[in-house]
């Protein structure tokens, strides 16, 4: 049984329940927040620390098959920066793709304490549950690939709207998924018939499929939607990466109308500009549509100078990418599915492109009029690891870092951005929305992101300080279901997270309609591919909505 | 005076002394040297449970014994002084070093001076694969220094290496000088098969025919003006035949898969 613990003296960040910075004593029991204890807790000081919920982090890659690739592509990644055991903990390696064992203790590290994993194709889910089994500390789930699913696009093409709502529930079940994502929906399968060919914009129907990106938008928001999954639908809009591509992202923005959408790592997606040519900042008209529209939420998406590795189901844009740079990377199909590319990158302060993206990152936040509807987020790794966060923070919090840092980059890029002109600086209490009680809401964890009574008792105690950085990079402690995970900076304790998912209800007879789909196209047996239900345990089933 | 390590117990399973170098044992006394860490596998113990330490550091280490072989990482990282082993060294001697030098009155086994910057390795035996290469997944084997093998060397000498030279006595393995970018390759014996495989720039030179990848391609025979300079400086280390000083060399250039800009020269006579 785990002990009564009281947190005496700090000073709470709950903007859930909106308390900013109040002095409070917290009480845990049984894992969860409790108002009284019912027996004599033990009691720690945390007098003139700044107590908030445990992180959550709604985009990220950190399990599965092509997360796997990227360990194995980069062996020299991980051998600069060996992550020790310590008592109570076990070794692992970091990098920009840590090793299982070292993702979760990383996280804890910086008072993380949820995850999700936002990419998976429906036949790598069972090697990301067995992964997430060996990721310490946090809890996790992920989003399934749906957006390019074969199956699911014959359905959209054939209108039988029925059929695909039952279609989608039963993927998510069988794949044990939090919600579903679409990368690039209708691009892969051009990508994979004839070299080089994508979608240009979401109206195209290409020939592979003869299904527009917007049909398939559409189809899933309105079935996620009516599904109730906690998560609306997770997109990854076309075009990423490209010149001009903000206004395929106006426009699937609209295509949502008012129904509930994420739309992911919304940096990358923000360009002006030629198709072809440089881009520009079009984060104002991003900014702008995201404001006025209260059913969209979105994760930034920040690119951090210095390592990191592209890992993408986008596989023409790894195929773009690839050409930057001429060195190792991936290419790979996952059957009628998905793509995947993995492209090993730097960004660097001096090249346009990526301190435009930098600075495009850095103008979304600051533009954002609702924090919480703007999740902090560097897409790790694609625009940086996770441990980057720290000194993301300190650019949001601290005007005068952010200035200093800003002339270190390449200056044409930042000329044609209004960075230089916006003095806003986040408060502790935005941050603790944009890094949890934000994501928390739009992932309808409603026990995560808060500290009122019923709450998971995940738990991050910082010591306050000017800089920032140093701050978020060491909570004092770390509280993971009521187990003091890290006191005084060090781990007393090694902990097994929950795995998250949710159960949509659907008519079992579509199960007969996808079965002779997967005879006749896929390499494994359909009773392989569904993962069974001993893969859940410490598992906790999200309800629909 | 040096400092002396005599070893007097053989490790049961590989160990790890990165701790012997001449940076770490700077104005220690024997007694704090022992102290120093070492991992025997995973289990943390010092340089004294396996080494009797005597002397006085002057910037040498001399390291003596019959099981070195088990001894990893002798010189890790090493940027000054001497450290002169007598017997047969472990793996990954001198890795990523900076400067000083290593000399090794023995053989040496796989990895020695990968990646190193600067400084020289001198082994007076045999060495085994991967002499001054690249860490698996690296870009760049050794950018800089010396490394002199008087024996045999075996599979993939020179993996990527970005500059600086390698010098083997006798033969060489397989993939001599795969993937290399720049820097210098001698070879008085044999090469063995697919040398300069991947190169893109960068000399392999070698005393005695050999079967060179279809991608590389003849372009002269001719006399080499550094040759003659490479190899006086050669002689002063090991014996080298006085016509391979003014000889003719057939010069392949290659590998055409890649930038085409390295080159293979073999002895004509």
């Amino acid at each position: 049984m785990t002990e009564c613990i009281q947190l005496a003296g700090g000073k709470v960040h709950d903007p859930a329940n909106g308390i900013d910075g109040d002095i409070r004593d917290l009480y845990l029991e049984q894992g969860r927040i409790v108002e009284t204890p019912s027996s004599k807790p033990r009691k720690i000081d945390v007098s003139g620390m700044v107590v908030m919920p445990g992180g959550v982090d709604i985009h990220c890659h950190i399990a599965g098959p092509k997360v796997n690739l990227a360990r194995k592509l980069q062996p020299e990644d991980h051998r600069r920066d060996p992550h020790p055991g310590t008592e109570h903990t076990r070794s692992g390696a970091g990098g920009t793709v840590p090793s299982t064992f070292a993702t979760g203790y990383r996280y804890a590290t910086l008072g993380y304490t949820t995850a999700m994993e936002a990419a998976v194709p429906p036949i790598g889910a069972r090697h990301v549950i067995e992964e997430f089994h060996d990721t310490p500390v946090i809890d996790k789930g992920f989003y399934v690939l749906l957006g390019n699913n074969i199956f699911l696009q014959q359905l959209i093409k054939a209108g039988r709207k029925e059929e695909f709502r039952h279609a989608v529930a039963w993927w998510i079940n069988a794949t044990k998924a939090y919600t579903a994502k679409l990368v690039n929906p209708g691009g892969d399968e051009p990508w994979k018939g004839k070299k080089n060919s994508n979608v240009k914009n979401i109206d195209e129907k290409s020939d592979a499929i003869e299904v527009s990106p917007r049909q398939v938008i559409e189809s899933f928001i309105e079935t996620v939607n009516d599904l109730g999954l906690p998560h609306p639908p997770h997109i990854h809009c076309n075009n990423l990466g490209h010149s001009g591509n903000f206004e395929t992202t106006l426009e699937t923005m609209k295509t949502a109308g008012d129904k509930r959408v994420h739309l992911a790592h919304i940096q990358f997606h923000s360009y002006a500009g030629e198709p072809g040519k440089n881009p520009k900042s079009a984060s104002r008209q991003i900014a702008e549509y995201v404001n006025e529209h209260p059913n969209i939420t979105c994760d930034v998406g920040q690119v951090m100078f210095g390592k990191s590795t592209i890992m993408t189901a986008d596989a023409p844009l790894a195929y773009m990418l690839r050409g930057f740079k001429k060195a190792k990377w991936v290419n790979a199909d996952t059957e009628c599915e998905s793509g995947c590319g993995i492209v090993p990158f730097s960004y660097q302060e001096h090249v346009y492109v990526h301190a435009l993206q930098w600075a495009i990152g850095l103008e979304l936040f600051l533009l954002s009029k609702d924090p919480w509807r703007i999740v902090l987020s560097t897409d790790h790794p694609n625009g940086g690891s996770f441990m980057s966060y720290p000194k993301l923070i300190r650019l949001l919090m601290d005007r005068e870092f952010r200035r200093e840092e800003i002339k270190r980059v390449n200056q044409k890029a930042i000329n044609g951005t209004i960075l230089n002109e916006l003095d806003r600086e986040y408060t502790l209490n935005e941050i603790a929305i944009i890094t949890r009680a934000g994501p928390a809401r739009a992932l309808n964890l409603k026990n995560k992101g808060h500290l009122g009574p019923g709450a998971d008792a995940d738990i991050t105690i910082y010591d306050e300080m000017d800089d920032k950085e140093a701050m978020f990079n060491a909570p004092r402690y770390v509280v993971k279901s009521g187990e003091v995970i890290i006191e005084d900076h060090e781990f007393r304790q090694d902990y097994y997270g929950k795995f998250l998912h949710t159960e949509p209800g659907y008519d079992e007879s579509i199960v007969s309609e996808v079965r002779p789909f997967f005879e006749n196209y896929y390499s494994i047996e359909f009773a392989n591919y569904a993962v069974n239900d001993s893969y859940l345990h410490d598992h906790e089933v999200i309800p629909t909505v | 005076m040096a400092i002396f390590l005599k070893q007097i117990a053989t490790p049961d399973v590989p160990m790890e002394a990165d701790n012997i170098t001449p940076a770490r044992f700077a104005g220690q006394t024997p007694a704090g040297v022992e102290k120093l860490a070492v991992m025997h596998g995973s289990e943390p113990r010092r340089i004294g449970d396996f080494f009797s330490v005597s002397g006085q550091f002057d910037g040498t280490i001399n390291v003596e014994g019959d099981h070195l072989g088990r001894v990893k990482l002798i010189g890790a990282g090493m940027s000054r002084g001497v450290i002169q082993v007598d017997g047969d060294v472990g793996e990954h001697l001198g890795a990523a070093m900076s400067g000083g030098e290593i000399r090794v009155n023995g053989n040496a086994t796989d990895w020695v001076g990968p990646e190193m910057s600067g400084g020289r390795i001198e082994i007076h035996g045999n060495a085994g694969h991967m002499v001054g290469s690249a860490y698996r997944g690296a870009a760049m084997g050794m950018t800089g220094g010396e490394i002199i093998i008087h024996g045999n060397a075996r599979n993939e000498a020179g993996n990527a290496m970005r500059n600086g030279v390698i010098a083997i006595g006798g033969n060489s393995g397989d993939f001599t000088g795969v993937n290399m970018l720049s820097g210098s390759i001698f070879v008085l014996g044999e090469l063995g098969i697919r040398t300069g495989a991947g190169m893109k720039r960068g000399s392999i030179v070698s005393m005695k025919e050999a079967t060179l990848l279809p991608t590389f391609s003849y372009s002269c025979t001719y006399r080499p003006g550094y040759m003659t300079l490479y190899l006086l400086h050669l002689s002063q280390i090991f014996a080298v035949a006085e016509e391979y000083l003014e000889g003719s060399y057939k010069r392949y250039c290659g590998d055409s898969v890649e930038l085409n800009r390295g080159e293979v020269l073999l002895y004509a006579g």
